[in-house]
C-alpha cells in the first residue's frame, strides 16, 4: 500500500476518490433496491414481453405510439408500471370505446393472461408501480375498518361520496362508484392515479392504510340497509324526492278520499 | 233517562257550573266547515307538527347537545375508537342502542320533510284560490312566517347530530353569515362563540331548536287556527254558497271524526315511510371534522333551492375600504330570498292595491279566473324549481349523464328566462280555459253523438250542462280596470301621477279576461 499512499496528496486523488465512492454507493443501492423477479424465469419473461408487445402493437399502439411513447390523444406509457396496465386493461377501461370525457368500466377486452403479458411489456420499458400480490392485499388481516373510514372521508369522500357511491366532477367527468370493485383494482387506482384521480403514494397513505380504506369500503358495501331502503345513499336529494312523491301523494290521496266519502 | 245518562248529565252539569262551557261549546261544536280535499292540506302540516313534537321529545331524552370530544365505544363497529363530539355519539346511541330509537329519529326527520311539503302545498292552495284576500291578510302573513321559521327549524334540526353532512351545512351557514357586509365576521364570531366550529354552536342551536322555535310555532299555529275559526273557512263557489254563509258539515260529529281519523292516517303514513325508507344515515356520514367533505353534499329539500341559487352564482367579489363583499353569496344567499319572502308576505296588499278591491271575500277564486295571479304564482314556482334542480346538480348530472357545467348554465340562463315564459304560458292557458268555460255554458257538453241532418250535414249533439255547473262557471266577478286620472275634478295635476299611471297599467293587465256568459248571452242562445 506504500506505493498508493505516495499519491494521497496528488491533485487527482480527491476527485478520483469521490468518483469511486459515488460508484460504490450507486452500485450498492441499485443491487439492494432492485426487486428480482422470482416467479418468472428470464426465458418466460422474455416470451411474455414479446407476447405483450404483440398485443400492444395490435390493440394499443394506434393511440399510444409504436413504442408506447404516447401521441396526440394518449399519454406515454413508459414508466407507468404494471399496476397501471392491470387496472386500465383489467377493468375494461382500456382500450377506450370512444374518445369521450372519461374511460368507463366495461367487460375487459383481454383475458387475464393477455393483461399480464401487456403489463410485463409495459413494465419492461421502465420501472413503475408493480401489481400488488395477494399476500399484500390481505385487507381482512392487515386493515382497520374505523381507521379506514376516517382516511376514506379525509381523502376519498370528496369525490367518491361518503358511502363510496361515486360523484360528479367537472365537465362530465365523474368519480365512479366503488361498490363491487375488486380490492386489487382499488389498490392499483390508489398507487397509479388513473384519469382524474390523484396518486396516493406509499408515503402519503401507507400500504397498511390503503388496506384499511379497502376494508372500510368492503364493510360499507356489506352493511345491511339499517334504516330501511337505502335510497341510493346519495344524501337528501332522494329523500326530498320521496317526500314529494310517495309521501305527499299518499296523504293527498287520503284527503281526497276523506272529502269524497262525505257526499 | 238511564242511569248512565244521569251520571253523564251530572258530570256535565258540574263542569258547566264552574266553567260556563256549555253555551260556548254548543255554539262552537255546531260550527260548520266546508268540505274539500284541498282544505285538509293545512291539517297535514298541523298533524306533522304534532308528530314532530312527540318524536322530538323522545329524542331529547338521550340526545346530548355538546361538542365535547369523546372516543366512541358503542355498538356500531365501523366507527369504533374514533374521536367525535358527544352530540354525534349520542345520536349514534339513539340509532343503535335505544329500543325504537332509529325509528323515532326517522319518524322525526320524515315528519319534518312532510311538514315542509304540506306547508308549501297548503300555501299554493291558498295562493291560487285567493284565500289570502281580505279579511285573511294577517293569517297569510302568519303562514309565511311559519314557512320561514320551518326552514330555519329544519336546518337547525339536521345540524344537531354533528355528522359530516350537518357540519358541512353549518359551514355554509357560517359563510352566508360572513357574507353580510362589514358586520358579517363579527356576527359569525358571536354565533359560534369564536372561530368555526368552536364548541358553543350546537348547545346554542339546540336550545333554539327545542325551546324557542317550537314555542313560537305553537303560538303562531294557535293564532293561525283561531283566525280561521273566527273568520270562518273559505269555500269554493257553488249554488247556495254566498259571501255571507258557509256550507258544509258541523264540527261535531262529522269533522271531529274526520280530523281525528286523518291525524292517525298522517301518523301512519309517516311511520310507514320511516319503517321502510332510510333517512339521514348519520353513521355513514361519519363525525364532522372541518377537513372532510363528501361529494354530493346537499341540504334537505326546503333549503335545496337556496343552495341551488348559491351554486349557480358567478364568482363576483368587490374589495372596498379594507372590506370584501362576496356578492356571489350575498345575492343568492340573502338578498334574493329576502326579496322573495318579503314579496310573498306583502302579496295580498300588492294585489288589492293593483285591483283596488277592498271588499271581503269568502268565496274562493277558480285559478283560471284570475290569470295574472295564477301566472305570477307559476312564475315564482318556476324560479324556485330551477333553483331546487340546480341544488341537486351533481346527483342529477351523474344520474342522467349530463355534465355539471351544462346543469349550471341551464340554471343560470333558465332562472332568468324560464319564469317569464312560465308567466306568459300560464296566462294564455288561463284565458283559454275561460274560453272553454264560456263554450261549455253556451253550447253544453260534447256528447260524441253525431247526427246526420236531412240536408246531409253532420252535427254533434251537445247536451246542456246542469244549472249547478253553469252557476260555478259563471258566478265569478270580472273586475274592470282602474281608470285613475292624472288630474282632479278641477283639472289640476294630482301628485303621484306616475304612480297612478303604473297602477292603471297593472290594473289593466290584471283585468284581462274572456267575457263570461251573461244572462243576455243565454237568452240569445235559447232563441236559436
Amino acid at each position: 500500500m506504500k506505493h498508493l499512499s505516495r499519491y494521497r496528496r496528488h491533485k487527482a486523488a480527491a476527485p478520483l476518490l469521490l468518483l469511486f465512492a459515488l460508484l460504490a454507493i450507486g452500485t450498492t443501492f441499485s443491487v439492494a433496491s432492485a426487486t428480482p423477479s422470482k416467479s418468472i424465469s428470464t426465458f418466460a419473461r422474455t416470451a411474455a414481453i414479446d407476447e405483450g408487445r404483440a398485443i400492444f402493437l395490435k390493440g394499443c399502439s394506434s393511440c399510444h405510439g409504436l413504442n408506447a411513447e404516447g401521441g396526440q390523444v394518449a399519454p406515454s406509457l413508459i414508466g407507468v408500471g404494471a399496476a397501471s396496465v392491470d387496472f386500465q386493461v383489467g377493468t375494461g377501461r382500456m382500450p377506450m370505446a370512444d374518445m369521450s370525457t372519461q374511460a368507463v368500466r366495461k367487460p375487459p377486452k383481454y383475458n387475464a393472461e393477455q393483461v399480464a403479458a401487456l403489463a410485463q411489456y409495459v413494465s419492461s420499458l421502465a420501472t413503475g408501480p408493480a401489481i400488488p400480490t395477494d399476500a399484500v392485499l390481505n385487507y381482512e388481516r392487515d386493515g382497520n375498518t374505523a381507521e379506514g373510514g376516517q382516511l376514506f372521508r379525509t381523502n376519498c369522500a370528496m369525490c367518491h361520496n361518503f358511502a363510496a357511491q361515486g360523484g360528479a366532477l367537472t365537465q362530465g367527468k365523474y368519480a365512479p362508484t366503488l361498490m363491487g370493485v375488486e380490492p386489487k383494482y382499488m389498490y392499483e387506482a390508489m398507487i397509479t392515479g388513473p384519469q382524474s384521480m390523484p396518486v396516493f403514494g406509499d408515503k402519503i397513505i401507507t400500504p397498511a392504510e390503503k388496506l384499511s380504506i379497502i376494508k372500510w369500503i368492503k364493510s360499507a358495501q356489506a352493511e345491511p340497509a339499517l334504516g330501511g331502503a337505502a335510497l341510493g345513499r346519495v344524501g337528501p336529494v332522494t329523500e326530498g324526492l320521496l317526500s314529494w312523491t310517495l309521501g305527499i301523494g299518499l296523504l293527498i290521496g287520503v284527503a281526497v278520499w276523506l272529502a269524497m266519502k262525505a257526499r | 233517562m238511564s242511569a248512565r245518562e244521569r251520571i253523564a248529565g251530572t258530570v256535565a252539569g258540574y263542569v258547566d257550573d264552574r266553567t260556563g262551557a256549555a253555551k260556548w261549546m254548543k255554539k262552537n261544536l255546531n260550527k260548520v266547515f266546508p268540505d274539500h280535499w284541498s282544505f285538509l292540506l293545512g291539517e297535514i302540516a298541523l298533524y306533522s307538527f304534532i308528530i314532530l313534537l312527540l318524536s322530538g321529545t323522545f329524542l331529547t331524552f338521550w340526545f346530548v347537545p355538546s361538542q365535547h370530544e369523546v372516543i366512541y365505544n358503542g355498538s356500531y363497529q365501523p366507527l369504533s375508537g374514533l374521536s367525535m363530539s358527544e352530540a354525534y355519539q349520542s345520536t349514534l346511541h339513539i340509532s343503535f342502542d335505544i329500543r325504537g330509537g332509529l325509528l323515532m329519529r326517522q319518524i322525526h326527520h320524515w315528519a319534518a320533510l312532510l311538514f315542509m311539503v304540506a306547508i308549501v302545498v297548503h300555501l299554493l292552495r291558498v295562493y291560487f284560490t285567493g284565500a289570502f284576500r281580505k279579511p285573511r291578510e294577517f293569517n297569510w302573513i302568519i303562514g309565511v312566517g311559519l314557512l320561514t321559521l320551518g326552514i330555519v327549524e329544519g336546518f337547525l334540526g339536521y345540524s344537531l347530530p354533528d355528522d359530516l353532512l350537518s357540519g358541512t351545512g353549518i359551514r355554509i351557514a357560517e359563510a352566508i353569515i360572513q357574507a353580510l357586509p362589514v358586520v358579517g365576521s363579527y356576527i359569525s364570531y358571536f354565533a359560534f362563540g369564536g372561530a368555526f366550529p368552536g364548541d358553543a354552536f350546537i348547545p346554542r342551536i339546540y336550545t333554539v331548536h327545542v325551546l324557542l322555535l317550537p314555542g313560537i310555532f305553537l303560538a303562531l299555529i294557535t293564532v293561525h287556527l283561531m283566525l280561521v275559526w273566527y273568520q270562518k273557512h273559505t269555500q269554493y263557489p257553488g249554488p247556495g254558497r254566498t259571501e255571507k254563509n258557509v256550507v258544509g258539515y258541523p264540527l261535531l260529529p262529522v269533522y271531529m271524526a274526520k280530523a281525528g281519523g286523518f291525524f292517525f292516517i298522517v301518523f301512519g303514513v309517516i311511520a310507514f315511510l320511516s319503517a321502510v325508507a332510510s333517512i339521514n344515515p348519520i353513521w355513514l356520514y361519519g363525525p364532522y371534522t372541518p377537513g372532510q367533505i363528501s361529494a354530493g353534499s346537499q341540504p334537505d329539500w326546503y333549503m335545496g333551492w337556496l343552495d341551488g341559487l348559491v351554486r349557480m352564482s358567478p364568482p363576483l367579489e368587490t374589495h372596498a375600504f379594507g372590506h370584501t363583499i362576496s356578492w356571489n353569496i350575498l345575492i343568492p344567499g340573502l338578498i334574493v330570498p329576502g326579496i322573495m319572502f318579503t314579496g310573498l308576505a306583502l302579496y295580498p296588499f300588492i294585489e288589492s292595491w293593483i285591483s283596488g278591491d277592498k271588499r271581503e271575500h269568502h268565496i274562493l277564486d277558480r285559478p283560471r279566473n284570475v290569470p295574472n295571479r295564477t301566472a305570477l304564482g307559476a312564475m315564482a314556482l318556476t324560479f324556485t324549481i330551477v333553483g331546487l334542480l340546480n341544488g341537486g346538480n351533481d346527483i342529477i348530472s351523474t344520474t342522467f349523464h349530463l355534465t355539471i357545467n351544462q346543469m349550471m348554465w341551464f340554471s343560470r340562463i333558465g332562472i332568468l328566462v324560464l319564469p317569464p315564459i312560465a308567466f306568459v304560458i300560464t296566462k294564455r292557458l288561463c284565458l283559454s280555459l275561460q274560453r272553454a268555460d264560456r263554450d261549455l255554458v253556451l253550447h253544453g257538453r260534447e256528447t260524441g253523438t253525431l247526427v246526420r241532418m236531412p240536408s246531409g250535414e253532420f252535427v254533434e249533439v251537445h247536451e246542456p250542462i246542469s244549472a249547478e255547473k253553469a252557476w260555478v262557471l259563471t258566478q265569478h266577478e270580472q273586475p274592470k280596470p282602474l281608470e285613475l286620472s292624472d288630474t282632479d275634478a278641477r283639472g289640476v295635476k294630482r301628485p303621484g301621477a306616475i304612480k297612478n299611471k303604473l297602477r292603471n297599467r297593472m290594473s289593466r293587465a290584471n283585468a284581462v279576461a274572456v267575457p263570461k256568459v251573461s244572462a243576455q248571452d243565454l237568452k240569445e242562445i235559447e232563441h236559436h
